[in-house]
């Protein structure tokens, strides 16, 4: 056994994160961690990264003994760790970046041309090309990625912790990252592979653990499983089909008429878009991200203001209006990147579940605090908001917990349109049903959803017309029962719909 | 217009400059390792008083200037003790650094030398000057680069050799590591820590060298508030030059050049308080300039995406 973690206990004070964790990697292996957000998945690879010590429990590399007290030790012991989010030094060039912390040198100085031809060397061994004198800033992200394991590579090491891998890829990246892992564990090394994904994971890993609430529920090889079995053993219970009742749209709540921003490198960031979301219906926009979706949506809700176009809810110009105003007339926004636009992170759950609530909840100015408590105790109940207490600081929420916050703070505005985008991005499949099945519910009050997603079965499971965006311009547009994965993907890359 | 572009103009540029200079760079390795030094004024300030009060004590204009380097350095540890260790916001530390020094050097001169305002002692002995053989024969160049203190010298070298530390070392590599994803940087095991209180440290050094050149470099005696906001122009400097070494070489030289022109111009008729301003107005010119495209907007994007 190559890596042997036994008994890994991790505690809080009260908050037990680990409960007596057995895991193992052989060499070769691809072994993949999966788990509710919040199950303690990335708290034990922090651990085995070196990056927190064990409560109780010990780790053993190639069957001796190990205790890391920083990543340093780790990366010792031949073990490397691609963070979700990235460990890059954007300003820096690729092989920088790969070679940091163990830079070749001339004397004192920096020998950069020795870096970039082992940058060179180690690519052309794993077969994953990179340009070594790049910026990282101007790299794509499945590029970035590439950097992070070209990276851990030139430390040397033999096992390799991924977390959530593909969260921020295309789906294209995903594939070639897959089979960039296959072939490495085909070369000798072995992968930690964290994931929420249960159809990457079935397709690409060997074994499989599950953790819920920070215990191991199961160790299955993949070839005796299946994605229903993984979440059962991931949620504790069955996973409800979801029935959608056949849409009965009403009538048009939010009309976009010819919106265009210009300001694209090569083309407008939106060209001439018109579309229209009626009442009980849900339209998915489908595109690679990157191709206007973001201007659309901040358009839509009055972050930027479109050069030509305007934007209609409820029959009414939005045009130059402010965000309060748009969000009264019966807007809410579960905005796509939930750092940037979505929480405070210095700010308690509380507060920001109250964000846009706070008018409602007020006396002469003075905030209410035991209706307002009520209130976002009720959300964290009703969507399983794993937090240490309603004042626990955002940022100490792991990714889903948050976004489920921010879900819940949006539906509760009970608007008649709500724009979703990425509603689901990197959270697990109990709280993505909770959301999907939100969602539908508002859908079926009668509620226009636009929803916005790079996930193309969460598009086709939910909207009930697809269109799909390339280059800024609306390129195709699809009904829910026709459409398919092929379909969308072609679009999606700028060909042409067939038929 | 001849007589205001001589060559005692830009040679009187060269010795302003050294101050603003020296500072700026402190300045620029610590914006480098992601603190915002406002407190380069106070440390200067600092500097130039016990370069005096050491100056007084030993005799000897060497000793003098290491005793600076280990007053400064008292209050740059400090300084660095509650922004990194304690985490303490590092504005506010280096703002009330300024107001401690206004006061504690006052304060000082009043309890050491028993004089308000400034002091000055004839026997006291400043920096040398020296000429630089072969390039003093030279005409007009000679004269505007020969004859300076060392220290003038020493900080046209100081700029070539951070510029070479920063951008071909392997440890200054390091350094810009840690200033632009302090995250990242931990988590391949580079010191974080001690990189920053290496930066401030530094940056103490370079200050104690400023307020030695103020100090003993020209006039050789001691004034209330004698760095005159210097340390905030070298903090423009700073900003102006994209805490590159050669670039703040190039803001510092604009400032100093504008420095020696005010003085220059009261020569001309020209209002006092006017001429005053100018380094100021040229400052506030700059601030247009780097706008948005400064290097330390970048560097806290970057780590706030790494969270």
């Amino acid at each position: 056994m190559l890596l042997q973690l036994d008994k890994i206990t991790k505690s809080y004070g009260t908050v037990t994160a680990n409960r007596e964790v057995d895991f193992s990697l052989r060499a070769g292996e691809i072994h993949a961690l999966v788990g509710e957000n919040g199950a303690g998945k990335t708290t034990l690879m922090r651990i085995l990264y070196g990056m927190e010590t064990p409560t109780s429990g010990s780790i053993a590399v190639q069957g001796e003994e190990k205790h890391f007290s920083s990543p340093t030790d780790a990366i010792r012991s031949k073990i490397g760790m691609v963070h979700q989010h990235f460990m890059l030094f954007p300003s820096f060039t690729v092989a920088e970046n790969i070679v940091i912390g163990r830079e070749p040198s001339k004397a004192v100085g920096f020998d950069r041309k020795e870096a970039a031809a082992q940058t060179e060397a180690l690519a052309r061994q794993y077969g994953m090309p990179v340009d070594p004198w790049q910026k990282v800033e101007d790299c794509s992200l499945g590029m970035q990625q590439r950097v992070e394991i070209l990276k851990v590579l030139h430390q040397g090491a033999e096992i390799i912790i991924l977390d959530e891998p593909t969260a921020v890829l295309t789906p294209l990246e995903v594939k070639e990252l897959l089979v960039a892992i296959k072939a490495l564990s085909a070369k000798g090394k072995s992968f930690i592979l964290i994931s929420h994904k249960l159809q990457e994971i079935m397709e690409v890993a060997d074994r499989i653990t599950v953790l819920r609430d920070g215990r191991v529920t199961g160790t299955v090889n993949a070839e005796d499983t299946n994605v229903e079995e993984l979440s059962r053993l991931m949620v504790g219970r069955d996973l409800v089909e979801m029935i959608r009742e056949t849409p009965n749209p009403g009538k048009t709540v939010l009309e976009v008429k010819g919106l265009t921003i210009r300001g694209g490198q090569l083309h407008p960031a939106l060209n001439d878009v018109n579309l229209h979301v009626r009442a009980g219906e849900i339209v998915g926009i489908a595109g690679i991200s990157g191709n206007g979706q973001s201007e659309l949506l901040q358009a839509v809700s009055g972050l930027l203001n479109p050069d030509e176009g305007d934007v209609l809810l409820l029959g009414e110009s939005m045009k130059g209006q402010s965000v309060r105003t748009i969000r009264e007339r019966g807007m809410a926004h579960i905005p796509e990147d939930r750092y940037q636009w979505g929480v405070a992170k210095g700010a308690s759950v509380m507060e920001n579940g109250l964000m846009g609530h706070y008018r409602k909840y007020q006396r002469n100015g003075i905030l209410r605090g035991s209706a307002i408590r009520k209130l976002v105790s009720g959300w964290v109940q009703q969507f399983g908001i794993k937090t240490g207490s309603i004042h626990t600081k955002a940022q100490n929420l792991s990714g889903g917990n948050l976004q489920k916050l921010i879900v819940a703070r949006e539906l509760a505005q009970n608007t008649p349109f709500l724009i979703a985008a990425e509603p689901t991005r990197g959270v697990d499949v109990g709280a993505m049903e909770i959301i999907h099945g939100e969602l539908l519910k508002k859908r079926a009050e009668q509620g226009a959803i636009l929803l916005v997603s790079s996930e193309l079965t969460e598009i086709l499971k939910l909207s009930d017309r697809i269109l799909v965006m390339n280059e800024g311009r609306i390129v195709g547009e699809l009904s829910a029962e026709s459409a398919t994965e092929q379909q969308i993907s072609l679009l999606m890359a700028g060909g042409k719909a067939v038929g | 217009m001849d007589q205001l572009f001589d060559v005692s103009l830009f040679a009187s540029t060269l010795r302003m400059v050294t101050p603003i200079l020296l500072a700026a760079l402190g300045g620029a390795l610590c914006s480098r390792v992601g603190l915002f030094n406002v407190g380069l004024e106070g440390l200067i300030l600092i500097g130039a008083f016990s370069a005096i009060v050491g100056n007084h004590l030993t005799g000897n204009v060497w000793l003098a200037v290491l005793f600076a380097i280990v007053c400064v350095s008292v209050f740059s540890a400090l300084m660095a003790y509650m922004s990194i260790h304690l985490k303490a916001n590092i504005i506010v530390v280096g703002i009330s650094l300024n107001f401690l020094a206004a006061g504690l050097t006052t304060f000082s001169l009043r309890a050491i030398f028993n004089v308000k305002g400034a002091f000055y002692d004839k026997d006291m002995v400043g920096l040398p000057k020296w000429d630089i053989p072969l390039l003093k024969d030279i005409p007009w160049l000679g004269d505007v680069v020969s004859g300076h203190s060392p220290l003038v010298y020493l900080s046209i070298v100081l700029v070539f050799v951070l510029q070479y530390y920063l951008f071909k070392s392997v440890s200054g590599f390091r350094l810009l590591a840690a200033g632009e994803n302090p995250t990242a940087a931990r988590s391949l095991g580079i010191k974080v820590t001690r990189i920053q209180y290496g930066a401030i440290l530094m940056c103490g050094v370079l200050c104690a060298l400023a307020g030695a050149q103020l100090s003993l470099g020209q006039v050789t005696m001691f004034t209330e508030g004698m760095t005159a906001g210097r340390g905030f122009i070298a903090l423009v400097a700073t900003m102006l030059g994209q805490s590159s070494p050669l670039g703040v070489l190039g803001s510092s030289m604009l400032f100093g050049l504008m420095d020696a022109l005010s003085t220059r111009l009261q020569g001309f008729a020209v209002p006092v308080h006017f001429t005053m301003m100018l380094p100021y107005l040229v400052t506030i010119v700059a601030m247009f300039f780097f706008k948005d495209k400064s290097y330390m907007q970048e560097a806290r994007k970057a780590n706030e995406s790494s969270r």
